[in-house]
């Protein structure tokens, strides 16, 4: 039986942009294409429309599970569906995969028209303003000119944010979770040597690996793994793993012996069989470039000043890649230009990856704040 | 067990429609559900607060609850604001009650927002349960051109019986046992008034009440609970 909260069997849909799109890094992208993923029904007045932005490793598929695929479940499946939080009988919900992302959108290991081959290298670098524009071309084409909400955590929440303040009139709440306004040299710095170990892999060959027929795969994986231990915060993972031993005993080699080096490698290995390093390297700088300030001299008040949204932020205690202390920046900035926002900080153990958990008071507040969102 | 912030339980007890026994008073808070909003005619404080606020003002309430008196700010005089709280449950509340509010611990001060940025900082009944009340004066003063304060009269008549039987009182503003109260700095109208005049607060006006009649005669023998408006002394 089905179960009654889920968005049940979703297909993939896909569109096709051929006016060019010109990049923030001055770069254009003569044509491509978007797959999202819809949940719930537009309304007649187009007016119940919500965005789910992805985070770094993140897809179009948010909800409800695939045909014949029952362990396909949507990544943020337990907060969009008939009766949660996000609740399809009130939302039309869509989920859509950034450009450069590796899962149907086009991106680095797509076929580049000009050369019949895949971009590889030659993919230029995206950032988060880029894209808002993809969503916004979206957004038009399913004749959605104003978003009753825009949501992420994480990447998701820079994006929720850029939405506010490159297209205010078509966005009436964000919802950004687990966020920043920026990201520290501490972030930026992981995110470096995460692209280190995937462009110094000897099978990353500049890029182009896909013509080589192989992947980076070590990089990848490594990538993966460090990335997962900041997501995760010490007190998880001392619970979860302890020091937890293998076989019960030291082997004094260095084999995995350790429960908990047994689940980051399991973890880049699962990754390293369905993302593609190049995309993981372009995530990756899109982060690092997210900066709004940057553009007001560092004010991120001014660079608020063109936003009209009104704002749930929400942070997690453990999570030391995106802090409390970042989310009260972004606090300030709204506060600063009188905008409607409110902020919550939610006890959880479980770090930076505690917004896609199911935790009660969290799905609590999201559906309060949801509940006062008019269609 | 007694939450974190005493303000937040001082909030979301209509003092004078029914003190509740302590327990039943955690209960409240560790439900999340919204807690009902009493009709206006039922909080004469929300009434006495609201007639000092100009319509469309900037306001700030300080342990703010479950948001009931913002929002009746903003149906009742059209404020814009927000609201501080530090409690979970009411954080909820306040969501689903409508109203702006930054979960945050107001002992810790008010630097997320900026000097002069309110027209009003109200801190309804939490005063007594602050650990730093000059630091918090400071800051309310800070951020807004006035202040807003109200709080229970420990010089109250049926207080002062009860400290000269020997016991420590128990009544419609101070629902607590001495062992469970959140109030930790209790003062009468002629302490905070002395308190104002050491630490360079004007107040403005000065409003005594004993539930929803006002009080002139005595006020600090007859009033139950006193609300203050305030500015920084020029």
């Amino acid at each position: 039986m089905q179960d009654p909260t889920s968005v049940g069997i979703v297909t993939p849909q896909s569109v096709r942009f051929d006016v060019p799109l010109h990049l923030k890094s001055g770069a254009v992208l003569d044509s491509y294409e978007l797959v999202y993923e819809t949940y719930g029904e537009l309304n007649a007045a187009k007016s119940n429309a919500i965005l789910v932005c992805h985070a770094l490793s993140g897809n179009h598929h948010v909800a409800g599970v695939y045909a014949d695929q029952p362990k396909s479940l949507g990544w943020w499946d337990n907060m969009i569906g008939p009766g949660k939080p996000i609740d399809t009988h009130k939302f039309f919900v869509i989920g859509v995969n950034n450009l450069g992302g590796c899962h149907g959108s086009t991106g680095p290991a797509s076929i580049n028209a000009k050369t019949g081959k895949p971009y590889g290298a030659d993919f230029p670098v995206v950032t988060v303003e880029d894209w808002v524009e993809t969503q916004v071309r979206l957004a038009d084409h399913l004749g959605i000119d104003c978003f009753a909400a825009i949501m992420g955590g994480s990447l998701g929440g820079m994006q929720a944010m850029r939405w506010t303040l490159d297209f205010p009139t078509r966005v009436r709440h964000a919802l950004v979770i687990a966020a920043a306004a920026k990201l520290t040299a501490q972030n930026i710095a992981f995110n470096d040597v995460a692209r280190q170990a995937i462009i110094t892999d000897q099978d990353f060959h500049g890029g182009d690996y896909y013509s080589h027929g192989v992947v980076p795969r070590r990089g990848l994986r490594l990538a993966r793994m460090l990335g997962h231990i900041t997501y995760l915060s010490d007190d998880s993972m001392a619970a979860k793993f302890g020091r937890e031993l293998r076989n019960g005993a030291y082997g004094f080699g260095f084999d995995v012996e350790f429960e908990i080096e047994s689940y980051l490698r399991y973890q880049g290995d699962k990754f390293a069989d369905q993302f593609d390093a190049n995309s993981y390297l372009l995530m990756t700088k899109a982060l690092d470039y997210f900066d709004p300030a940057h553009e007001h001299n560092g004010d991120l008040s001014a660079a608020f000043h063109a936003a009209t949204a009104d704002f749930l932020v929400v942070s997690f205690t453990s999570d030391w890649r995106f802090s409390p202390e970042r989310s009260r920046t972004i606090i300030k900035a709204l506060l600063d230009n009188e905008l409607n926002v409110s902020y919550a900080e939610i006890t959880s153990s479980h770090g930076h990856d505690s917004f896609l958990m199911e935790d009660r008071h969290y799905h609590q507040l999201v559906r309060a704040y949801m509940d006062n969102v008019v269609t | 067990m007694i939450a974190v912030s005493g303000a937040t339980i001082t909030r979301i007890v209509p003092y004078f429609v029914r003190p509740m026994p302590a327990a039943n008073i955690d209960l409240m808070i560790m439900t999340a559900t919204a807690a009902p909003i009493p009709p206006i005619a039922s909080r004469p404080d929300f009434a006495a607060i609201a007639a000092w606020v100009q319509p469309g003002a900037r306001v700030l309430d300080l342990g703010c609850g479950d948001g009931s008196l913002l929002r009746y700010l903003r149906d009742a005089r059209n404020i814009r604001g927000y609201g501080v709280e530090i409690d979970d449950a009411n954080v909820l509340r306040c969501l689903n009650n409508g109203v702006n509010v930054i979960q945050s611990d107001l002992e810790s001060g008010l630097s997320g927002f900026e000097s002069g940025s309110f027209d009003y900082v109200i801190l309804s009944q939490t005063l007594q349960a602050m650990k730093h009340t000059e630091g918090i004066v400071r800051e309310m003063l800070r951020v807004s051109k006035e202040g807003i304060v109200s709080f229970p009269n420990f010089g109250y008549w049926k207080n002062r019986l009860q400290v000269m039987f020997g016991h420590m009182p128990v009544s419609e503003t101070l629902p607590y046992q001495w062992f469970d109260t959140p109030n930790i700095h209790l003062c009468t109208l002629g302490d905070f008034e002395a308190f104002c005049q050491q630490h360079g607060v004007h107040i403005l006006e000065r409003r005594v009440m004993n539930g929803d009649h006002q009080v002139t005669l005595s006020p600090n023998l007859l009033g139950m609970l006193a609300f203050y408006r305030f500015e920084r002394q020029q």
